[in-house]
């Protein structure tokens, strides 16, 4: 059989806006139980980047996911697809997401991993996507086990965890993103 | 309980895609990254993807002539774009949803940030469409050749003639966001957008003139195939849908 080779990335350019994200597309959830993710997209100067485009892709809260090929016997919530998108604001650089936040999904070993959420970040100026995972500052325990995280060298995990913001309602996580510097986030290759 | 497939999936090819930074496309400089990545195992959450489930919510909107619903139609050179999305066996795949995004025939986005570019808009082009493609992994767009268009980058910059690609393959690690080039464009040589891909995979970028496409009296034909990230090439059981 012929071999061919992937098509390369180019980048999503200024104007993604025209089809990419459609108005409530970063609304995963309405339900009770939701939560809200949110954040800032800094380039290397520490200047908001203002046209990122940002996909999340996760679970539901039984740690299932709507895809074929998980054929675990488990609940998905009704209309809860796990998938959502948007562009940073283009005055602040601010995007947000509400969502549930998501159960347990094994690793290879069959142990749990802990909560998290797949997040893309695509831009003008970024001529592939960069693959990372937001995970919560209020699971300690699992993230202290969790097999991607504990592979991160301890000075950039911080990176990786989502900030519970106190008193807020619905639960509000804290996940900036930023592409170089001293806090340069930990992008995945997999 | 069943267990969950995990089908993994074969590295990346990243000596075919771009670098994160090539300075002469001068908004990479601060917005690659500067660390290596990290490389992870894939559980289900790298193996599964948008893909299926989102595709589920697109409808037919493939002719980019017409779909600005005033009634008219686009001016400019009308234009058939096809070809197969395939995986890196040659197999098509079903049911990927392809969006895309354009400017008019005179190279202007109807987007309200391109305000430098005085040419005019078409009240007949949106210059948005997507499809999903079928059974054999074929798609098909109607539309209006795109312009080139000048941009900042660096003296007398033109971007070639593209139009933006959006898919979302069966895994997260097959999203391809990309653009379509046309054969012989003679802006080439100057965008470094088109340049950062390596020589040897840039061609993949370039969709062909294909008589056999074209349609007598109505439209001109281009072919251009995608190619996602595939599986793994081990023995793997084979799922009932491939």
């Amino acid at each position: 059989m012929t071999s061919h080779g992937e098509t390369p990335s180019q980048t999503v350019g200024p104007y993604f806006t025209l089809r990419l994200t459609g108005e409530g597309q970063n609304i995963l959830t309405t339900s009770d139980d939701r939560i809200v993710i949110e954040g800032t997209v800094y380039d290397g100067a520490g200047n908001h980047i203002e046209d990122a485009l940002l996909e999340i892709w996760q679970a539901g809260t039984s740690g299932r996911y709507r895809h074929p090929d998980d054929t675990r016997d488990l609940p998905v919530e009704d209309g809860f697809i796990g998938f959502g998108r948007t562009a940073s604001d283009f005055e602040t650089g601010a995007y947000r997401f509400e969502t549930l936040k998501p159960g347990p999904v094994p690793d290879p070993e069959g142990e749990d991993q802990a909560p998290h959420v797949s997040l893309i970040v695509q831009g003008r100026g970024m001529l592939n996507p960069v693959f990372t995972r937001i995970y919560f500052s209020d699971e300690p325990d699992k993230n202290a086990n969790d097999l991607v995280l504990r592979r991160v060298p301890e000075s950039r995990r911080h990176t990786l965890i989502a900030r519970l913001q106190d008193g807020t309602k619905p639960p509000t996580y804290r996940f900036d993103v930023r592409m170089q510097g001293d806090d340069e986030t930990v992008f995945f290759d997999f | 309980m069943t267990e969950p497939i995990v089908r993994h999936y074969g590295p990346k090819a990243y000596a075919d895609h771009a670098p994160f930074s090539y300075p002469d496309y001068k908004s990479t400089v601060r917005r690659a990254p500067t660390q290596d990545l990290m490389t992870i195992v894939q559980t289900l959450s790298e193996t599964t993807g948008p893909g299926p489930v989102w595709a589920d919510v697109s409808e037919e909107d493939a002719d980019l002539t017409t779909n600005a619903a005033t009634g008219g139609s686009a001016i400019g050179e009308r234009i058939i774009v096809t070809g197969k999305v395939l995986d890196e066996d040659g197999k098509g795949i079903s049911g990927v949803l392809m969006e895309i995004w354009q400017p008019n025939a005179c190279g202007r986005y109807a987007h309200w940030r391109e305000t430098a570019f005085p040419a005019p808009l078409d009240p007949n082009f949106i210059g948005v469409g997507q499809c999903k493609t079928n059974e054999n992994g074929e798609y098909r767009f109607i539309t209006i050749k795109p312009g080139p268009y000048p941009w900042g980058n660096h003296p007398n910059a033109w971007r070639p003639a593209h139009i933006h690609f959006s898919l979302m393959g069966p895994s997260l690690g097959s999203r391809l966001v990309t653009q379509m080039y046309f054969q012989n464009d003679p802006l080439f040589f100057q965008d470094p957008i088109f340049n950062s891909v390596p020589e040897h995979s840039r061609h993949r970028l370039v969709a062909s003139y294909d008589h056999g496409v074209t349609e007598e009296n109505w439209a001109l034909g281009w072919r251009w195939d995608i190619v996602l990230r595939g599986k793994a090439a081990t023995p793997f059981e084979d799922g009932e849908d491939g």
